[in-house]
């Protein structure tokens, strides 16, 4: 282990987010996930000659929506520039992309880490097209006999996402890209699915001296695919580079590819093999005039974000932070929240109903809040029968189960298997009595002060009811009759 | 070919005549496209103006248009009409080379823009001429397959890029073609040639299926043999496309409205830069000639300053490598063209494009590269766009006083090949009138105006953006009023081998 305590870590995030449009950025073909290979394609995309991009509105709109999220400043004159490199995935050799005057810049995200708020910087959102996809026939392309390309991805429109050198702790970085990724989710202009890769990031990782002013040599880590991977990625890093500079050695700035099988970050090129991208203007595009009538528009488009939503949540509503926090952790679930809410105006008690049983059977189904077959007008009936006494919370259990499992109304179910609650104290004395009639060795122990033998009447009457009557009344009535004994 | 016979009856003519001729169904677009095809086979060995001649298709289309005509279909002016295309714009099913080996086999899935209106005007497509290399040229010499030759003495080159088109039209293989121009590949080979090449308001055709040279500066145009069906097909080709982001939104006009045979009170001026260094005394002499006229019909004529022209240049020769450098990259090997088959995949990408690319577009890439280089890229990039706006300014001033101005479109008449050939810059030099004017984006046409020893000289006007018709209108009125304006190529005896 090294003295990684001595240094300071300096974390800046550079995330890739692809957007989900209906159609590519400069052309009309699907943006469609999967899909045989090269058939979502068209001269356009795939960047024959003589062909000319068109700018898809829709990809200026969500850009400028990620913006004002972020709280960024929207430019009202903006252009696209031309990004030189050459590889086989990359069919003009120029990936259109935005250098000098992005569409969005100067934004900031809170954080929550390790129980500290903490506002990270965003430097700049810029709007670019995608690669395609190689596969190669070896293990690099330099080592391969041949490599196959699929152009499908080539077009999909990205947005990236720049944050100023701000975080200072893994935990710190996978909280920026958690809440990146909520929000996104909120103002639904991706799918953030960091295993699809809608979702992509690469960490620019450096350490100083803690006290010092000026940042050290960084290291660029590409290819991390999870939130664990980031982690795990800037830990080993920082690790990395405090066990060098402890030998009194010097960071290389470099890029570097996190190995997640080994667990290790290794080095993909140095700065001397940097490309020079050669960014020169788009002449096939105009610039980018953004009314401000529109941005305006588009700003009060914008959903309620998740720290407001909270809020919200806590302070109108009166739940705790954490459930409040759970349930605006993603839109979703949040919007399903309100719905029910709407129906039931019992925030907590759909709070806990959402945040325990909702989520137990979700999660252990796997499924997204969206594919739930409970329609939230039901969610609020059950807990309406629960309320009312009518069902105990233990039927209510396995009536929700069913609805979970069925999309089923409660009063269908319960209707079907008989399960209303009895209340009726009239027929329930009579099974109270029946009760303490066959069973004179508990009746004795109870009046011998052996409380507990009464839980054991309660099951009875309980049993005999086929789990129907009212627990508390039962309680009441027994208790009654065992005093007037 | 034989004198006197029929069959030669047919070419050389104008479209608006032969559209006449067919509307009236005295003369089949099949027996047009025909004569036309056998003048094409007879005069190709000489001079080559095509890379691709598609014969079958074009009596096809022909007959489908007679069909349509017979029954008694209203047609467009240019159904029917023999014409030919630049190799660089896309045609749908037939091979587009840019007269490059790299792409010596690729078949665009998708036609340009401007060639589904020629399609839809009816137009009967002989196929794709030569060119310089990707455009990249002022002579045709860089074609990657073989040079096209001047039909008005074969010693002498077409001018280029766009020498092919200019050449067809020129020797009668076709009534009229199109070309493109960047820095003066209609208008110079227009002037070699002796016919009239128009390069329009940049974004007022579509660029949509022009293979790109220098994006922001090329433009496609038309050759034609007289004024009237500069419009005529200017009429068939310009307009909105919302396929080019770069297409001018606006609404043109009827182009034949400013054929007027008039001048009286147009206010001409006469840029002194480009009178001076290097040019021809006897192109100097017919520029002052037609000054003389213009002004004894009513024209004034005036001596103006455009004080940047010097550095237009330079400039171009920084935005347009540096913008082709970036265009031509797309020619990898990978997914059409030429591809050299090496060990791996960038091996193969170093193999093809050093086979496939001639010398004038290599050096053209390796200029461009070095322009937008880091560290370089404020020194000559952004330097060369500042100069592009102050040469747009000089036309701004002089526009202000001036309705159109009148120059030589090359210094000099067509040279000899080989002449220029291994100087280049000598031959960036043959350019010099007609860069400036796609820097700032303007239209400009070249008229032919006299030949000197049998070579045709043109002269350039310049106009307004979106202001073709006052181009087309003085142009016409020389038309009208001299003699000068159709030299004849004697492709039979007089031209030398
Ligand atoms: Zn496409």
């Amino acid at each position: 282990m090294s003295n990684s305590h001595k240094y300071e870590t300096v974390i800046g995030l550079e995330v890739h987010v692809e957007l989900k449009t209906k159609t590519k950025i400069f052309c009309s073909c699907p943006t469609e996930f999967g899909g045989e290979e090269n058939t979502h394609v068209c001269p356009v995309c795939l960047g024959l000659p003589g062909v000319l991009p068109v700018l898809n509105k829709r990809v200026l709109e969500f850009a400028i929506k990620a913006g004002l999220a972020l709280d960024c400043e929207i430019a009202g004159f903006s252009k696209f520039d031309r990004k030189n490199y050459f590889y086989p995935d990359l069919p003009k050799a120029y990936q259109v992309s935005q250098y000098d005057l992005p569409i969005c810049k100067e934004g900031r995200l809170e954080i929550e880490a390790e129980g500290k708020k903490k506002t990270i910087g965003i430097t700049r959102i810029h709007m670019e097209e995608d690669a395609g996809k190689l596969l190669h026939s070896g293990t690099t392309i330099t080592s391969s006999h041949y490599s196959l390309a699929d152009y499908n991805r080539t077009g999909v429109p990205l947005i990236e996402i720049v944050s100023e050198p701000d975080m200072r702790s893994a935990q710190e970085a996978r909280a920026y890209l958690e809440k990146l990724k909520m929000i996104l989710e909120y103002i639904d202009v991706s799918d953030v699915k960091m295993e699809q890769g809608s979702l992509r990031c690469d960490a620019n990782i450096s350490l100083r001296p803690i006290g010092a002013e000026e940042f050290g040599t960084r290291a660029e880590i590409k290819n991390m695919n999870s939130f664990k991977a980031l982690q795990k990625a800037v830990e080993y890093e920082v690790e990395r580079q405090a066990e060098i500079l402890d030998e009194g050695g010097s960071i290389v700035q470099e890029t570097r590819s996190w190995d997640e099988e080994k667990g290790v970050t290794v080095s993909m090129r140095s700065k001397e093999e940097a490309h020079d991208y050669r960014y020169f203007p788009e002449p096939d595009l105009v610039p980018i005039v953004v009314e401000p009538a529109w941005v305006e528009e588009l700003r009060n488009s914008l959903p309620e974000l998740p720290d407001e939503r909270k809020g919200r949540l806590v302070n109108v509503l009166g739940l705790s932070e954490y459930d409040a926090g759970i349930i605006t952790g993603s839109r979703a679930l949040a919007e399903y929240f309100d719905r029910i809410v709407a129906c039931y105006e019992e925030p907590k008690a759909v709070a806990n109903w959402i945040n325990g049983e909702f989520l137990r059977l979700l999660n252990a189904q796997g499924l997204e809040v969206t594919e739930s077959k409970i329609d939230p007008e039901d969610f609020a009936a059950l807990l309406r029968y629960i309320a009312d006494g009518k069902i105990s919370g233990k039927i209510a259990k396995e009536v929700f189960a069913e609805m979970f499992e069925k999309g089923e109304k409660p009063d269908e179910i319960i209707k079907r298997k008989g399960l209303i609650q009895i209340s009726d104290e009239g027929a329930l004395s009579a099974v109270v009595e029946k009760i303490v009639a066959g069973n004179p060795k508990s009746v004795e122990d109870y009046k011998a002060g052996k409380e507990k033998a009464i839980g054991f009447l309660v099951g009875q009457v309980m049993k005999e009811t086929k789990g129907q009557a009212n627990p508390g009344l039962v309680n009441k009535l027994l208790q009654e009759r065992l005093e007037s004994l | 070919m034989r004198k006197g016979e029929n069959v030669l009856s047919l070419t050389g003519l104008t479209a608006y005549k032969l559209s006449e001729l067919l509307r009236k169904r005295e003369i089949s677009s099949t027996e047009l496209t025909e004569q036309h095809l056998e003048l094409i086979n007879a005069l190709e060995g000489k001079i080559n103006a095509f890379v691709t001649v598609t014969g079958e298709d074009a009596i096809k289309q022909a007959r489908e248009i007679d069909k349509r005509r017979a029954r008694g279909e209203e047609l467009p002016s240019l159904a029917g009409i023999p014409a030919a295309l630049k190799d660089n714009m896309c045609t749908k099913g037939v091979k587009t080379t840019c007269s490059s080996e790299i792409l010596y086999n690729f078949v665009p899935p998708y036609d340009a823009t401007v060639v589904e209106k020629l399609r839809a005007a009816g137009t009967v497509m002989m196929g794709k001429c030569n060119m310089d290399e990707f455009a990249m040229g002022s002579s045709t010499e860089n074609s990657g397959f073989a040079p096209t030759k001047n039909p008005h003495d074969l010693r002498a080159v077409p001018g280029g890029s766009s020498g092919g088109s200019a050449a067809a039209v020129a020797a009668g293989e076709v009534v009229f073609s199109l070309g493109s121009d960047t820095g003066g590949s209609i208008r110079q080979p227009a002037s070699f040639c002796g016919v009239i090449g128009l390069k329009p308001t940049y974004g007022y055709v579509s660029r949509y299926g022009l293979i790109a040279f220098a994006s922001s500066l090329d433009q496609i145009g038309p050759f034609t043999r007289d004024m009237t069906d500069c419009a005529l097909v200017m009429n068939a080709i310009f307009g909105h496309d919302s396929k080019d982001s770069t297409s001018a939104p606006v609404e043109a006009p009827d182009f034949t409205g400013y054929l007027k045979d008039d001048v009286k009170g147009l206010k001409i001026g006469i840029p002194k830069e480009y009178m001076q260094s290097g040019i021809d005394q006897q192109v100097a002499a017919y520029v002052k000639k037609a000054i003389e006229k213009l002004e004894e019909l009513g024209a004034f004529c005036e001596e103006v300053s455009l004080p940047h022209t010097e550095y237009a240049l330079p400039a171009y020769y920084i935005i347009a490598p540096a913008e082709a450098s970036s265009n031509l990259a797309r020619y990898d090997g990978v997914r059409y063209g030429l591809r050299v088959e090496a060990d791996d995949t960038i091996s193969m990408f170093n193999e093809t494009r050093s086979r496939g690319f001639g010398e004038e577009v290599k050096r053209r890439i390796m200029l461009g590269t070095y322009a937008l280089s880091s560290g370089y890229y404020d020194a000559y990039y952004l330097k060369a766009l500042k100069i592009r706006t102050l040469v747009k300014q000089d036309f701004d001033e002089a526009f202000a006083k001036f309705d159109c101005l009148l120059t030589p479109t090359s210094p000099t008449p067509a040279f000899d090949f080989g002449e220029k050939a291994d100087d280049p810059l000598s031959m960036y030099m043959s350019d010099i009138c007609t860069i400036p004017v796609n820097l700032a984006g303007i239209p400009a046409l070249s008229l032919p105006f006299d030949t000197v020893d049998g070579r045709p000289v043109g002269l350039q006007l310049i106009g307004k953006a979106f202001d073709e018709g006052t181009l087309l209108r003085v142009a016409y009125t020389l038309e009208q009023n001299t003699d000068l304006t159709r030299p004849k190529p004697d492709l039979e005896g007089g031209a030398a081998e």
